[in-house]
């Protein structure tokens, strides 16, 4: 009996162990962020597997600022949990500098590696080598309520300044029917408020360094920046604009509580999707502001797909990344639900795309003000720095929320536009000199 | 002790209840949120009259395994609670009824382990897991648990070992019970409600540990903070499905605090009321 039992177990391990072999797939893990275009993503790419039954992929969601710690702790220390990464446009070359991912050298010929827009490739280059591949990019654009422009018989200019925009939140500023005449980010984080007063500070003249890195915050040009922007969240803005970060706006637009907003492209397509949104067909569309130069007024940023070098499965994980960047992926995207909810801003071929700017009335938009961000050439005077919203160093994600700390007290009215500059200017010049870019 | 009048009992009702409903309205809320629109769940003013929907419970089923991520969270918090009880119990039985000179600030010592901030370990932690290939694995989780609620299992059940007179230790003695049958056939039981109140908060407070449960996991490991964390986004609206997915997670240890609560406070009372 005993020896019965030991043949039946036997032959169920020598079975179990060709099972495992004939069906040997290569495992990837995905880290991505829960954004409405990853979780398409995710979704889609059972389609995938379906084609590649060698691979299997897990996925690993979280939110932004969790998602951006934890994968810098992994990368830093090798630990080698993930094979694709969720990265942003400024990770991407500072962390293909650090020799952290493995460059795309050799990307496929259908691919067409032209098609993506050349902004975004060298974003996310560093020394010529492409490190990743963007999923989708992105700019800022001026969203207006075109109802309440009309009965306020005001209209949008096709490129506004901050002057205009002023001017015409007075208008439609009526805070006792519950609309805000301008919503702006006031939340601290070098990727909320500072992301959105930085692009304004660079049309107006102002810059965070100069040549010798030394932080220039205390000056005339910065003075006017800030000033502008405070003014009109102080006069026209709602109530707590201090605390409000990216989708408590986006909240607030989409309920119908803002006139004005100016932020990320992608919320076009939020505010049309009547599920998300009371506004649909009430939004116009126009460029973003510039105060005294149309340049660096506006950010670039895209979310894209690297393979960190501690992945034991790279090749399988390029693979993916090229589907799920690919034309063929943007077609399925439409297949599945419209052409307007496509990943916008990666490549020349969605924009000519006839259905899709017909189903996109912001499209035109997108593209131009994606084309025209440089993050190489964003200030009026010399920079040591790349970046457009944010300045590309390790060093500015600490330095960048301290600086918005001290802005979000101005916009809450605890700090005056003097006091935070200075508070600002001296932050920054101890943590440079901490970090030994400054003497 | 003179019965209380019937104002002051009021009030003291009163009190009770409001306090109970400020602790419990944001569970409360999210609840409501969680079969809510999303612009429903942002809605402000609030929407409190609405057609309760499914749909983000729909949606998060259909994103996430749901069932693979509840197993791992009870696996951690049982598993952790089962070997931190196995190590606490006879540390505790140590300290009560053998104390060294050191016992007191042994105790102290431990306690003073939980005032680090966690993040403080972070790298040392990863990298010492990354050597010895706990990273993303149910073990290290389960390790890690152990050992972050091993000082308040030690000191709970010390508290509750202290409560037992000694003369009952010393009667066994004289009738030749060795130390190990003490400890088996009196302590244990004596202490009984204490282990398991013990146990039941080390299971609760695993159960919930979120802060390692993400660093450390990728997703063969992942508990429920995992999962629910999955669904917080930096663009679009997402409060009613994180809602749902916060309301599924909690929902299975809620259901057994529940059936365990007489245990629990019995527990947590031990001694008071002798």
């Amino acid at each position: 009996m005993k020896r019965t039992l030991g043949a039946v177990f036997a032959a169920g391990l020598a079975a179990a162990l060709m099972s495992s072999a004939a069906v040997a797939q290569t495992t990837v893990t995905i880290a991505t962020v829960n954004n409405s275009d990853m979780v398409v993503m995710q979704e889609l790419s059972k389609k995938f597997e379906e084609a590649n039954p060698d691979i299997k992929l897990n996925w690993t969601i979280l939110e932004e600022n969790t998602l951006r710690q934890r994968l810098t702790t992994d990368i830093a220390t090798g630990g080698g949990q993930f094979d694709i990464l969720t990265i942003g446009l400024f990770e991407a070359p500072m962390w293909g500098e650090r020799g952290w991912l493995v460059p795309f050298d050799t990307v496929p010929a259908d691919y067409d590696l032209n098609d993506v827009f050349k902004s975004v490739r060298d974003g996310l280059s560093h020394d010529g080598k492409l490190y990743a591949l963007p999923f989708y990019a992105e700019s800022q654009m001026t969203f207006y309520r075109s109802d309440l422009f009309e009965a306020a018989g005001v209209t949008m200019p096709e490129q506004p300044t901050w002057a205009d925009i002023d001017q015409l939140a007075a208008k439609v500023h009526d805070p006792d029917k519950g609309v805000y005449g301008m919503c702006l980010r006031g939340k601290p984080g070098w990727g909320e408020n500072m992301g959105q007063i930085t692009p304004v500070a660079n049309s107006f003249g102002a810059r965070w360094f100069d040549m010798n890195w030394e932080p220039q915050l205390e000056t005339p040009e910065w003075k006017e920046a800030l000033t502008t922007y405070v003014d009109l969240l102080k006069k026209y803005g709602p109530p707590g604009a201090a605390s409000n970060g990216y989708n408590e706006n986006l909240a607030l637009f989409a309920d119908g509580k803002c006139a004005m907003w100016i932020d990320a492209t992608v919320s076009a397509g939020f505010l049309s999707d009547p599920k998300q949104s009371k506004v649909v067909g009430k939004v116009g569309y126009a460029l973003p502001p510039y105060g005294k130069f149309n340049k660096g007024n506006h950010y670039l940023w895209s979310w894209a797909l690297a393979v960190p070098v501690s992945s034991k499965s790279q090749e399988a994980a390029q693979k993916f990344i090229y589907w799920a960047t690919s034309k063929d992926y943007i077609k399925l995207v439409a297949e599945r639900s419209g052409w307007a909810t496509v990943p916008p801003g990666t490549r020349t071929s969605t924009y000519e795309n006839a259905e899709y700017l017909s189903a996109a009335p912001f499209a035109k938009l997108t593209l131009q003000t994606i084309e025209t961000a440089n993050p190489t050439d964003a200030t009026q005077e010399k920079v040591p720095y790349v970046g457009i919203s944010y300045v590309g160093i390790p060093e500015f994600q600490s330095i960048g929320t301290t600086v918005g700390q001290e802005f979000a007290a101005v916009i809450a009215g605890s700090k005056t536009v003097d006091e935070a500059l200075a508070a600002a200017q001296a932050s920054t010049k101890r943590a440079m000199q901490q970090a030994g870019y400054l003497n | 002790m003179p019965r209380p009048s019937a104002k002051r009992r009021l009030a003291i009702g009163l009190a009770g209840w409001s306090a109970t409903f400020v602790m419990f309205f944001p569970i409360l809320w999210m609840g409501l949120a969680a079969f809510k629109t999303e612009t429903q769940a942002i809605a402000s003013p609030p929407v409190l009259l609405f057609t309760p929907t499914l749909e983000n419970f729909e949606a998060v089923l259909a994103r996430a395994d749901y069932l693979h991520f509840f197993f791992n969270s009870v696996a951690v918090s049982v598993g952790s609670t089962a070997l931190g009880i196995l190590i606490g119990l006879p540390a505790a039985y140590a300290l009560a009824f053998h104390p060294g000179r050191r016992a007191k600030d042994l105790l102290v010592w431990m306690l003073s382990t939980k005032m680090m901030p966690a993040v403080g370990v972070l790298v040392p932690l990863y990298l010492l897991f990354r050597w010895t290939g706990l990273l993303d694995t149910i073990t290290g989780l389960l390790v890690l648990n152990t050992l972050i609620n091993l000082p308040i299992i030690v000191w709970m059940l010390f508290t509750f070992l202290r409560e037992i007179p000694k003369e009952i230790l010393e009667a066994a003695r004289i009738d030749g019970a060795r130390s190990f049958d003490q400890f088996v056939h009196l302590i244990i039981p004596l202490a009984a409600p204490g282990i398991a109140s013990t146990a039941l908060l080390a299971i609760i407070l695993a159960w919930n540990e979120a802060f390692w449960s993400i660093n450390l996991t990728a997703w063969r490991a992942t508990p429920l903070p995992a999962f629910i964390a999955s669904f917080s986004s930096p663009e679009g609206l997402f409060w009613a499905k994180m809602s749902a997915a916060s309301l599924l997670a909690i929902g299975p240890i809620v259901a057994f605090g529940w059936l365990t609560q007489k245990q629990l406070v019995r527990g947590l009372t031990f001694g008071a009321v002798k």
